[in-house]
């Protein structure tokens, strides 16, 4: 079966800037697929991309975007508009800035499904309620005449979750949607994504720059590095075979509980993630890598390392024996 | 040895206008407090948002008046000391380096201000003090020249404890540092945090949301709920053995990079905790999984554990 959502050779640049340098990613359906990476890395744009959702002055191109079958580069303005919401959503860091604050959290969420789906106001406002007990929020009735500044950090994530799955949306982009909440909290939003995606066959593209979140939801994961796709592997493979020198050097910054040693220093990946100019070519994680040399000026090779495992490197697989402390 | 901060029954209350009409409400940030940081060692605390941790390092740092209780740090009284004194015993590094850097100065001169309001130190001084402490922390002579907007994160919180340093404070709090930060950033500020600590002989009152960061840093880990500690011990024994409900379940909701293992069910409940609407007995007891009918009305004073901590709980 192809892909739900299968993304190639992904090119956004703003004024020249190239902020997504030739992503490659598939989403099959019913999975979650994570997009990791570090600030400015090209993530999060690479998601506003897939839903037409640029700021102004943002450039894309793609050798192919295929959402269901169709083509993502050929709809007009008015076509994407009647996917985005309904049968793809997204989901934001910041659910207080993706609410709007002059507005009853019913009236938000009902405004989904009158445009997309017509019908009465009463019919949706019965679905927003129904969707609010489905994600955990309990008196949906009095939530729905509330404003989102009544509602915690927790419960306005969930009414996002809510509103985005009004329409049952075959693709959830979500993105760092636990990142301004507590740990706690966390937990409990991204259980209840885990099981939406089982229980609806929802697949979901889940953007976040923690490694933790990756191994505990996700079944593939895209590494990102200024712009690119670094490195692509099924969950459990790229912790326990990580290949390109960025993921190794990503892995080894967690602290992990429980297993900590305070004597020594943590893993750390010595400078910055360096501007990418016109022109840039080879590795752009070279000025930061031990094992650069000067080929990796040059076009880099994607190798394979597994079925569904590849990576942009000069190295070949399991370089670990060379692999210094 | 003195304590380098030895805080006793400190309390601090906000009055919060709710409304027009309504009452006005007190909430209580930080309700009776009491511990000792060792000079030289570094004090954990962890918690959600809105637990007063921050409020704490407030009080601390001799930002907010206390509504009962007493600060020392350093066995000084901070309201007996006036501005400058004060600033050259504690300092605080926070979370957001863009946030506490002034946009319009360059990183040179935003390191030296502390030194130029002490009013005694020459130019001449500053200016070789300023140069040493920049590379101490990393950046170069080059960076100090620059504006903040110029610099990475990683980069503006190095220069953010450069000014901290800068005096040669001898203790530093620290307000979730890294936690705007990129993970390979994160452990680079902690690796030089650690490092200026044995150096410089530094205590540190660090305060986090992430577990794994405090665990990585702390000697000692106090977690807070509601204004309370609720649990405190030695770093070690408090991960290894987490004797409190709660310190359980945030030390459960913790996601380690361990593929397969799926996302924990921490069954705290949805009922977030309100300072200004704190539950009578226990104060965690409507989010507690053991809680048993005492808890409800009977608040748990605080008991001593091995090695050298305290719990706040019925039944641990």
């Amino acid at each position: 079966m192809s892909a739900l959502l299968d993304v190639e050779e992904l090119q956004v640049t703003f004024n020249r800037t190239a902020a997504v340098r030739g992503a490659s990613f598939r989403v099959e359906r019913g999975e979650t697929h994570c997009l990791v990476g570090e600030s400015g890395c090209g993530k999060s744009v690479t998601a506003l991309a897939v839903m037409s959702l640029l700021a102004r002055g943002g450039q894309r191109s793609a050798k192919k975007m295929s959402f269901a079958g169709a083509d993502l580069t050929s709809l007009s303005d008015r076509e994407m508009a009647r996917l985005r919401g309904n049968r793809m959503a997204m989901i934001f860091q910041e659910p207080m800035t993706s609410l709007n604050p002059a507005f009853t959290i019913g009236s938000q969420m009902a405004e989904v499904m009158t445009r997309h789906k017509g019908g009465s106001r009463g019919a949706a406002l019965d679905r927003a309620a129904e969707l609010m007990g489905r994600v955990g929020i309990t008196a949906p009735g009095m939530r729905l005449g509330q404003f989102p500044h009544q509602l915690s950090g927790g419960l306005r994530q969930r009414v996002m979750i809510a509103m985005a799955l009004m329409c049952d949306p075959e693709l959830l982009i979500a993105d760092e949607p636990t990142t301004a909440l507590d740990v706690t909290v966390q937990a409990q939003i991204l259980r209840l994504l885990a099981n939406l995606k089982r229980e609806l066959g929802l697949s979901i593209l889940l953007i976040t720059h923690d490694l933790g979140i990756v191994a505990r939801v996700a079944d593939h994961v895209s590494v990102m590095y200024a712009g690119e796709v670094v490195e692509r592997a099924p969950t459990a493979e790229l912790f326990r075979a990580p290949q390109h020198p960025y993921t190794r050097g990503l892995l080894s910054c967690v602290p992990v509980p429980g297993r900590v040693q305070r004597d020594r220093p943590l893993g750390s990946i010595p400078g910055v993630v360096p501007a990418i100019g016109p022109g840039f070519a080879g590795c752009a994680f070279r000025s930061r890598c031990a094992h650069a040399d000067e080929t990796c000026t040059r076009a880099i090779p994607r190798r394979r390392a597994g079925d569904a495992h590849d990576y942009l490197c000069r190295l070949e697989p399991d370089w670990a024996e060379l692999q210094p402390a | 040895m003195t304590a380098a901060i030895e805080v006793e029954n400190l309390r601090c209350e906000f009055r919060v206008h709710t409304g027009l009409m309504s009452a006005e409400k007190r909430v209580v940030a930080v309700d009776d407090v009491t511990f000792k940081v060792p000079a030289g060692s570094v004090l954990g605390i962890v918690g959600e948002s809105g637990c007063g941790k921050s409020t704490l390092a407030r009080l601390i740092l001799g930002l907010l008046k206390p509504t009962a209780g007493t600060v020392l740090v350093d066995g000084k009284r901070l309201f007996d000391l006036d501005r400058k004194a004060r600033a050259r015993l504690i300092q605080p590094v926070f979370q957001d380096p863009f946030a506490s850097l002034n946009p319009r100065r360059r990183i040179k001169d935003i390191v030296a201000l502390p030194l130029a309001a002490q009013g005694t130190f020459s130019r001449g001084e500053i200016e070789r003090r300023v140069g040493g402490i920049l590379e101490r922390v990393g950046l170069s002579a080059a960076m100090g020249e620059r504006m903040p907007s110029q610099l990475s994160g990683g980069q503006r919180q190095r220069a953010a404890i450069a000014r901290a340093l800068v005096l040669e404070p001898r203790i530093v709090i620290c307000d979730e540092p890294t936690s705007a930060l990129d993970v390979s950033v994160q452990a680079q500020i902690l690796n030089l945090l650690a490092d200026l600590r044995r150096d410089l002989g530094l205590t540190y009152l660090f305060i986090s949301h992430n577990l794994a960061v405090v665990e990585h840093v702390a000697s000692e880990v106090a977690v807070m709920y509601l204004g309370r500690f609720v649990e405190r011990n030695e770093t070690d024994a408090l991960f290894r053995k987490p004797r409190h409900p709660y310190t359980q379940a945030l030390l459960e909701s913790v996601l380690t990079p361990e593929p397969g293992k799926g996302v924990p069910d921490i069954g705290l409940g949805d009922a977030m905790p309100d300072p200004s609407n704190i539950p009578p007995g226990c104060r965690f007891n409507p989010r507690c999984r053991i809680a048993v009918e005492r808890c409800r009305h009977e608040a748990p004073m605080p008991m001593a554990r091995p090695p050298r901590g305290m719990v706040e709980c019925h039944l641990a």
